[in-house]
């Protein structure tokens, strides 16, 4: 901390848990001197909800709806982790056409959740307009989720060994349709998150997380792609449908622009995986193959087998938010689902503030917060923390054990009472 | 540029709003009141927009086909579907269900069916709208 005339000048500012710079509770504490950040600390543990336990109270099928109200936007991402993971722990293979159907769902809800970020970058920089519009743009892509799945959030798609639902023929036109909608509009939006000057004043150049600092603090998804990691795991461990697909890592320099990694160049890269997303599905309808939706049809039989299943499965996915991860563990002897353990993509991307935020300003930090796209009621699920921000932050050892002989105390003088 | 912000906003004051207003075309000062009075049949609501096919609604069941098999209650994640020993029939809160539509699959007699009913919140989740076979 530096000192002038024996006056402090750095100032501890928290931010959050809540606080209207954010849309979560989630708390950062900032090191300032005047405007300059000069360190950032995040304090995750704020929201948590106990969704594990639930689960692991319940069994295997039971918590299939559950696992996708871990998060309200990416909830096929978590149902599909939870069910490929469960398939891995029994041995169960989904159908090729169940494959196609799932990928075709996930690069769906891609497109929502990146238009939708969209929107919120442009709210956190004054920019209301832009958020209405592109809000407006991604009922679109849900009113199809909705033909296709029976509602707009928390599909209810997966099942162990395929989909519930069938994408037919008739539903294609749908799908070009609205396809055909975001190509169209795909310029509008470039035109104003890459080429309007005010945004570009307001994102270029600003929270760079360079290549090195990407590595080492292990960051996934746009984040770091942005900053021209190639980390992807739809290619590097691909999964559903994506081995026989032909995509290619999204980072800046493929479009002629460089990989500073700066809040610019992560909108950059959301932009154009929406066009990736439009040319998957593309594909996926092109080259769905014909047969059943799912390996297993009759699910009291699928009851009875994981009733008395064992093993352990791990089900990984390149989110929209980058890479995320559940652990299942069954047991013989419990009906519940034993273990259940998830890494959401937010969890990475968190440490990955601490030099975004390094000398840049105050006025900087909504969007800065933003553009990892952090989702904390996906993340905050293992740990409960207890930080009073107002007059005392933290207790020292000596003061909770002075705590703890007071609290003994007053039961010991109710008892005597 | 201002000639097309100019364009967009005499084009947006031309088109049909994105939004579908509802249940009243205007919004009124007192919700409940309006409610009330749609109840009564004063005032008529303004159409929803269309319910696509296969819409996960409320959900309808058939109490007479049900043979007590207890099989949609083992999936039910919300807890929403009680076996009722006395009858050998399940009792089903609406305000518990996450209409996830699992005892809709499992169900080998087809009890269960999904209907185009949307309208389900209320102030007593006890009512009699919001539990079937009670």
């Amino acid at each position: 901390m530096d000192e002038k005339d024996g006056e402090e000048t750095t100032y501890e500012v928290p931010i959050g848990p809540i606080h209207p710079a954010l849309k979560e509770p989630f708390l950062i504490k900032f090191k300032l001197d005047g405007e300059e950040i000069v360190d950032a600390d995040p304090h995750p543990g704020m929201n948590h909800r106990g969704i594990e336990f639930m689960g692991m109270h319940r069994n295997p099928v039971k918590v299939i709806p559950l696992s996708e109200r871990i998060c309200g936007i990416c909830s096929i991402v978590h149902q599909h982790m939870y069910t490929t993971a469960v398939e891995h722990a029994v041995d169960i293979v989904p159908t090729n056409r169940a494959r196609y159907i799932r990928t075709i769902m996930m690069e769906l809800e891609r497109i929502h959740s990146h238009v939708l970020w969209a929107g919120v970058a442009a709210h956190e920089i004054g920019f209301d307009t832009h958020l209405h519009f592109t809000w407006k743009i991604r009922e679109k892509v849900m009113d199809l989720l909705e033909k296709i799945s029976g509602n707009r959030v928390n599909y209810s798609m997966w099942t162990f060994g395929g989909v519930r639902r069938d994408i037919t023929e008739d539903m294609h036109p749908d799908i070009d349709e609205t396809l055909d909608y975001y190509l169209d509009l795909y310029d509008k939006l470039e035109d104003i998150f890459l080429g309007d000057p005010s945004i570009r004043h307001r994102t270029k150049n600003i929270g760079i997380l360079t290549e090195e600092d990407a590595m080492k603090l292990c960051g996934v998804g746009p984040t770091v792609r942005a900053s021209g990691v190639k980390k992807d795991v739809r290619i590097d461990q691909p999964y559903a449908a994506y081995g026989d697909l032909d995509i290619d890592y999204v980072i800046p320099s493929r479009y002629d622009y460089e990989d500073v990694g700066d809040v610019f160049s992560k909108t950059l890269v959301r932009l154009k995986e929406v066009v990736q997303s439009i040319n998957i599905i593309r594909q996926c309808v092109e080259k769905m193959p014909e047969g059943e939706i799912t390996s297993e049809p009759n699910m009291a039989a699928l009851l009875n087998k994981l009733k008395s299943a064992e093993g352990e499965g791990v089900g990984r996915i390149e989110a929209p938010r980058g890479e995320a991860m559940h652990y299942v563990r069954l047991v013989e002897d419990n009906e519940d689902v034993d273990c259940w353990k998830v890494r959401a993509s937010t969890y990475n991307n968190l440490a990955t503030y601490a030099p975004m935020f390094l000398g840049e300003q105050i006025a900087d930090i909504p969007i800065i917060a933003a553009s990892i796209d952090p989702c904390i009621g996906c993340m905050d699920r293992a740990e409960i923390v207890d930080v009073n921000t107002g007059e005392k932050e933290e207790y020292t050892d000596e003061e909770l054990h002075e705590l703890s002989v007071q609290k003994t105390e007053r039961m010991l003088g109710g008892i005597d009472e | 540029m201002p000639t097309t912000t100019i364009y967009t906003l005499i084009k947006q004051l031309l088109t049909k709003k994105a939004t579908n207003p509802f249940p009243v075309k205007y919004t009124p000062d007192n919700m409940h009141a309006a409610a009330e009075l749609i109840e009564k049949g004063e005032v008529e609501i303004n159409p929803p927009v269309e319910i696509p096919e296969n819409y996960r609604g409320k959900i309808k069941y058939d109490k007479e086909c049900c043979i007590g098999c207890k099989l949609c209650v083992r999936v039910c994640p919300s807890e929403a579907l009680i076996f009722k020993e006395d009858e050998s029939k399940v009792k089903h809160y609406v305000s518990r269900c996450t209409f996830c539509g699992q005892c809709v699959d499992i169900c080998p007699q087809d009890c269960f069916e999904f209907t185009d009913e949307f309208l389900v919140a209320g102030l007593d989740k006890e009512s009699e709208d919001l539990v079937i076979n009670p």
